[in-house]
């Protein structure tokens, strides 16, 4: 067959691939609803997080759809659909491809007519990551049984320790937030340019939680997250124009 | 629980979670070998090599670090779930996490597992949807997502989630949050190694740390 990063046969198969995946989320959703009714979780709980999780999927599933289109110009659609529906986020496949690419001595952007090189980038991504893929089926039960034995034994340390986890996750990411701040002794401002959207981002929280408690709006707590995140994302375009 | 089974529900997620993996898995690398038989092409040895070798240790490295990280964050089944589509770090936690804080529900605890399971399966599925649509409408949308204007919004997302989700967890946990948001402010304004790409490795770092915060605090009754 003739090859093309475009062909039609591409898009069966990857589509065939994300059918699979799709199946399975669809499987875990159905199971874990059976046990909210049978654990008593009440129906207004499990829909207000169905619709909030829907909602505040919509501005990251863009951004990812970003990574698609900037993917496609060497790859073609297919692959990177696929690539970016499943495992990785936009940084590892755009690192790994441009890894491949670079290889292959091709740059960024170029249109790949070799199959075999194309193939061997595919594997690249496909391998390049899949640590997780490969054993998570084998450890998560050890990890997350030694987990609920943390709660079981002492119920104030085990919501200490949960709220500390997250706190931690958090920590490491606002840490990030202020990695290029330096840059302004250099006279470089760019650097505070996510420490501002950051703290418009936080300010919209915060207002969102005053009202919804003030107000008793408790639409408001459900899509206060959403609205943070699409809040900070439209003031980065001003304030990356003032600083950036 | 059902009486008519001897498996509990968290057994049988297990159980259901390794079938899936397992599937999943060669489903995916199949797909190059797919490529290559339908093309009738054996892959650039050369190419292979040299770009395994540039992305597999660094990668390999950051996902064994991630799933002893975020397992116990995400619970089991949405592990299952988030470890195939991906996107771990920028959507699926925050998104479990905000649905968890939201049901006032544990992670460690049964009803934080449902929780979690049904709002990453959810994100999933509205992630995966939406790459569709995309894909069929990538002519007319390419000029839009690519705009100059729209560009700095999407490089700025992570700031945008993670101050909206700080603010509700600094404001539950104000005595436990201080040190760890010094540690790692400290860290990455000085250490010039720590960047975009290396935010990964750095959160085990910060959780390991809060726990052990948390743990001195907890014992002398400060929390």
């Amino acid at each position: 067959m003739k090859f093309s990063v475009n062909h039609p046969i591409l898009f069966v198969i990857v589509g065939l691939i994300i059918a699979v995946v799709m199946a399975q989320s669809v499987f875990f959703l159905v199971k874990a609803l059976k046990r909210a009714k049978e654990l008593g979780i009440k129906k207004e709980v499990v829909r207000k997080t169905i619709t909030s999780s829907a909602v505040f999927t919509v501005a990251p599933a863009i951004a990812v759809l970003v990574g698609v289109v900037a993917l496609s110009k060497s790859l073609g659609i297919a692959v990177p659909w696929l690539r970016l529906s499943v495992i990785g986020s936009i940084t590892y496949e755009t690192v790994a491809a441009g890894n491949a690419l670079e290889a292959a001595g091709l740059s960024a952007g170029t249109n790949i007519t070799d199959a075999s090189v194309f193939t061997a980038i595919i594997w690249v991504m496909t391998v390049g990551i899949a640590a997780g893929l490969v054993l998570v089926p084998f450890v998560t039960k050890k990890i997350q049984s030694g987990m609920s034995n943390i709660g079981l034994k002492d119920k104030k340390w085990g919501e200490i320790f949960n709220n500390a986890m997250f706190l931690g996750m958090i920590s490491a990411f606002l840490g990030y937030v202020f990695c290029d701040v330096s840059l302004v002794f250099k006279g470089d401002t760019s650097g505070l340019v996510p420490v501002c959207v950051m703290f418009v981002s936080a300010i919209i929280m915060a207002i969102c939680g005053i009202l919804a408690g003030k107000l008793k709006v408790r639409w408001l707590t459900d899509y206060a997250l959403p609205l943070s995140l699409v809040g900070g994302m439209a003031a980065a375009i001003p304030i990356t124009a003032w600083l950036g | 629980m059902k009486k008519n089974s001897n498996l509990s529900y968290m057994d049988s997620v297990h159980r259901d979670g390794r079938i899936w993996g397992i599937i999943v898995a060669i489903t995916l690398f199949l797909f190059p070998l797919a490529v290559s038989i339908i093309f009738s092409v054996v892959p650039d040895w050369k190419v292979l090599a040299q770009g395994i070798l540039a992305t597999a240790p660094m990668y390999w490295a950051v996902g064994i670090v991630e799933i002893f990280t975020y397992v116990p964050m995400l619970g089991a089944g949405g592990t299952y779930l988030s470890f195939v589509t991906g996107n771990i770090s920028n959507l699926k936690l925050p998104c479990a996490v905000d649905a968890m804080n939201r049901a006032e529900v544990k992670a460690t605890s049964e009803e934080g597992e449902v929780i979690s399971t049904i709002s990453i399966a959810v994100s999933s599925i509205v992630t995966t949807l939406i790459i569709i649509i995309g894909v069929i409408c990538i002519v007319p949308l390419t000029p839009i997502l690519e705009s100059k204007v729209l560009i700095p919004a999407f490089d700025m997302i992570l700031p945008a989630l993670f101050g909206g989700l700080a603010v509700v967890f600094v404001s539950k946990n104000l005595k436990l949050s201080i040190a760890p948001i010094i540690l790692m402010l400290a860290l990455f304004i000085f250490v010039p190694a720590l960047n975009a790409g290396t935010v990964g490795i750095m959160v085990p770092v910060g959780v390991i740390f809060t726990v052990i915060v948390a743990r001195v605090m907890y014992k002398k009754g400060m929390l």
